[in-house]
């Protein structure tokens, strides 16, 4: 090595680390120019159209294409999400949400004698709504119990709706043979209106849970009502007298000639669409097999308004019930899951605040702002979802929640309780009644099943089963006929149906409280109330019968013998 | 050994070539990213990042807007003060906007609160020294409008 090269040689290093360096300054520069760029160009294109979509493309994935964002957010409804009080925490990926009998035992004794004792579990996201409906024992295909009308909400079905309709009604405007089409679907089974639906989905038969074009106008994107179930509603609605504050367009409505039905999709609100679309299926509705779906809304939102109409609506002669409880034998209403009414009694409603805002959260990816279709709790992100109104930091938005839903558990549990109560004590007063009845019931069931050859030809087992079925059904009868013609009973009946139905209201709902408190507070407290008076008329009946069934002789019951 | 004086001077050129390069790249895009406007005081300047929209539009609707400019409340008064947290505050601004990963409602750190206090404060002197607003009270947190909502 000479002397001469050493400085040489150091100067070359010098050199190439100057240039290394500069090198980096300008790839740096490079990259933010092209990342600067690339938001500009994101904040100026919402969306590139790739594909066309229309009307009868009910595959999400198809309209993916031109919006992957929202897609993406809309496949991850198939994660398992869990808060402290939805969703079923600590069940694994895949594996079905716990029985609400689980945490709720009084579930079983409130539902006695419907599907609902049998399978009803906690919620899972969207991408479920289907296969859930498949998968509950509340809808064997053998059994074929359920009807077309339970796909209005689980699958994305206006394409079978319009056909049907055309098919029905050639001549009527596209709204009417909307409304046919409902009527259709609605006298058709489950299974049935399943593979006709799954036929016009093409790709192999099986139809889509709720996709985009349930809620969009595939042309404009804008936020649209498709359901006619809802469309129905909201139009009774708005011809009532109900207090709508938290829906200016109705109250604009009612103000005009009302010549033209009130149509959600060109009267509402852009706001209130964000709850419309929700409320196609976040609602009570009624949907027996051969009958039409409808939403109770003629009279307004409010849990008496609904029961009011319930109780005044006839299924064939008959006063509409749900079903007949098993332990009690009174006819009872279910309450299905009314998110739509109980936020609509909310303070959230009131100031304008709706579903999407706090389920579907606006959120930013780049300079892109958009709503998140991940639709999920607002405690799983409560700084989108609360945070823009309420300017705490997660930690402090999720107590405000928690302390409102812990407060409602504990007086929804209490409800339950008091419920539980209240059938306890009419079972008491049935109990002599039955007991007087049993010899004439099991005479008469033998009667009956004797003239069936079928019977005669089944195993001994299998007849008991038959025989103890008829027994139970006769048994019934005679109670049916006896609380019909008995004031105090028919008192009795009508307590349990308000308490039942206050309660499942409250229950059925998905909020743990929180979309109205102090509503769902007030309607557990008259729940509480209307048990409990139950309970103490009964108890004293029970008295009074257990006394004179003593006095008669042919009874031979516990309660006699003391 | 004597090398010829332009084979001498090439390594020289290369590097200031580069040196260019990165300058021109470098100057080009603060041009594009309107930089120098970072160094003033209009409030369309902190809506260049698309997360500032809401908050400028709500600056636009509320009642300081004639009065007051995003600086006068979230800058301090002072010269170099001023520019030494219009820089730290740009510094965190840019990292979280170019690399992601901040939350979609942001909320001010507590330096920038206390600047923000103290502007009140300055402005409305004369109004506030003899009301018990203590320091421990914010002023927003009663005034939350005054500004912008979000």
């Amino acid at each position: 090595m000479t002397a001469e090269a050493t400085p040489r040689r150091n100067r070359g290093l010098l050199i190439a680390l100057v240039a290394g360096v500069f090198a980096l300054v300008a790839i740096a520069a490079a990259a933010l120019l092209v990342n600067i760029s690339e938001r500009k160009s994101e904040a100026r294109h919402a969306f590139v159209k790739v594909v066309d979509v229309g009307e009868n493309d009910t595959d999400p994935a198809k309209w993916g294409k031109n919006w992957p964002r929202e897609f993406d957010d809309y496949k991850r409804t198939a994660e398992r999400t869990a808060t402290k009080y939805g969703g079923g925490a600590g069940t694994a990926e895949g594996e079905m949400p716990p029985e609400k009998a689980d945490r709720d035992p009084w579930l079983k004794r409130v539902f006695a004698g419907y599907l609902f004792a049998v399978d009803y579990r906690d919620r899972r996201g969207h991408a479920y709504m289907l296969n859930d409906q498949e998968v509950t024992k509340r809808n064997v295909p053998a059994e074929g119990k359920q009807s077309g009308n339970c796909l209005h909400c689980h699958a994305s079905i206006t394409p079978l709706y319009k056909k049907l309709g055309k098919e029905a009604a050639p001549q009527a405007s596209e709204a009417d043979q909307l409304q046919a089409g409902l009527v259709k679907v609605g006298e058709m089974g489950y299974w049935d209106a399943y593979k006709q639906l799954g036929e016009l989905a093409g790709q192999g038969g099986k139809p889509h849970p709720v996709s985009c074009v349930d809620c969009h106008d595939p042309q404009s994107m804008e936020l649209r009502v498709t359901r006619p179930g809802f469309i129905a509603g909201i139009q009774k609605l708005a011809a009532s007298k109900a207090d709508v504050p938290h829906l200016p367009s109705i109250e604009r409505w009612r103000k005009t000639d009302r010549k033209k039905a009130y149509d959600p999709n060109l009267d509402a609100t852009r706001q209130e669409k964000r709850a419309y679309v929700c409320g196609q299926c976040h609602v009570e509705y009624f949907c027996g097999k051969g009958q039409t779906i409808f939403f109770p809304w003629a009279e307004g939102l409010k849990v008496e308004q609904m029961e009011h109409l319930y109780d005044n609506t006839m299924v064939k002669g008959q006063r509409f019930k749900d079903w007949t409880h098993a332990e009690t034998g009174f006819e009872v209403l279910k309450a299905q899951h009314p998110e739509f009414e109980v936020w609509s009694q909310g303070i959230h409603a009131r100031s304008g605040v709706t579903c999407a805002d706090c389920h579907m959260p606006y959120k930013r990816e780049g300079a892109q702002k958009f709503s998140d279709h991940w639709v999920r709790s607002p405690l799983l992100q409560p700084n989108r979802a609360c945070a823009s109104c309420h300017p705490y930091n997660d930690d402090e938005l999720k107590a405000r929640v928690i302390a409102i839903q812990d407060r409602h558990f504990a007086l929804l549990t209490r409800a339950g309780e008091a419920n539980v109560a209240m059938i306890d004590a009419i079972v008491a007063v049935r109990k002599p009644y039955d007991d007087r009845a049993r010899e004439a019931a099991a005479a008469k069931a033998k009667e009956t099943l004797a003239k069936q050859e079928a019977f005669q030809k089944a195993p001994k087992e299998e007849q008991d089963k038959k025989l103890a079925a008829e027994v139970k059904a006769n048994l019934l009868t005679a109670w049916r006929a006896t609380v019909e013609k008995t004031p105090a009973l028919k008192e009795l009946e009508e307590l349990q149906r308000a308490a039942q139905w206050r309660l499942d209201y409250v229950a059925a709902e998905n909020s743990m409280g929180f979309h109205a408190p102090q509503e769902l507070g007030r309607v557990l407290g008259e729940s509480i109330d209307l048990a409990r008076q139950a309970q103490v008329k009964a108890t004293l009946l029970g008295a009074t019968t257990s006394a004179t069934a003593s006095a008669a002789p042919a009874a031979a019951t516990p309660t006699a013998k003391r | 050994m004597r090398q010829p004086r332009g084979v001498a001077a090439m390594p020289i050129l290369a590097v200031a070539a580069l040196a260019g390069v990165a300058v021109g790249v470098a100057g080009y895009a603060f041009e594009y990213a309107s930089g120098s406007s970072y160094l003033g005081n209009d409030p369309a300047t902190c809506a260049n990042c698309h997360v500032m929209a809401s908050h400028y539009a709500g600056w636009q609707a509320a009642p300081h807007h004639l009065v007051a400019t995003c600086n006068d409340c979230h800058t301090p008064a002072g010269f170099p003060a001023k520019y030494i947290v219009k820089a730290t505050n740009g510094y965190h601004h840019s990292m979280a906007f170019t690399l992601g990963g901040y939350p979609d409602v942001i909320q001010a750190r507590p330096e920038s609160k206390r600047v923000v206090e103290d502007n009140c404060r300055r402005c409305h002197a004369a109004l506030v020294e003899d009301i018990a607003h203590g320091r421990d009270v914010s002023c927003v947190r009663c005034h939350a409008s005054v500004g912008h909502l979000r």
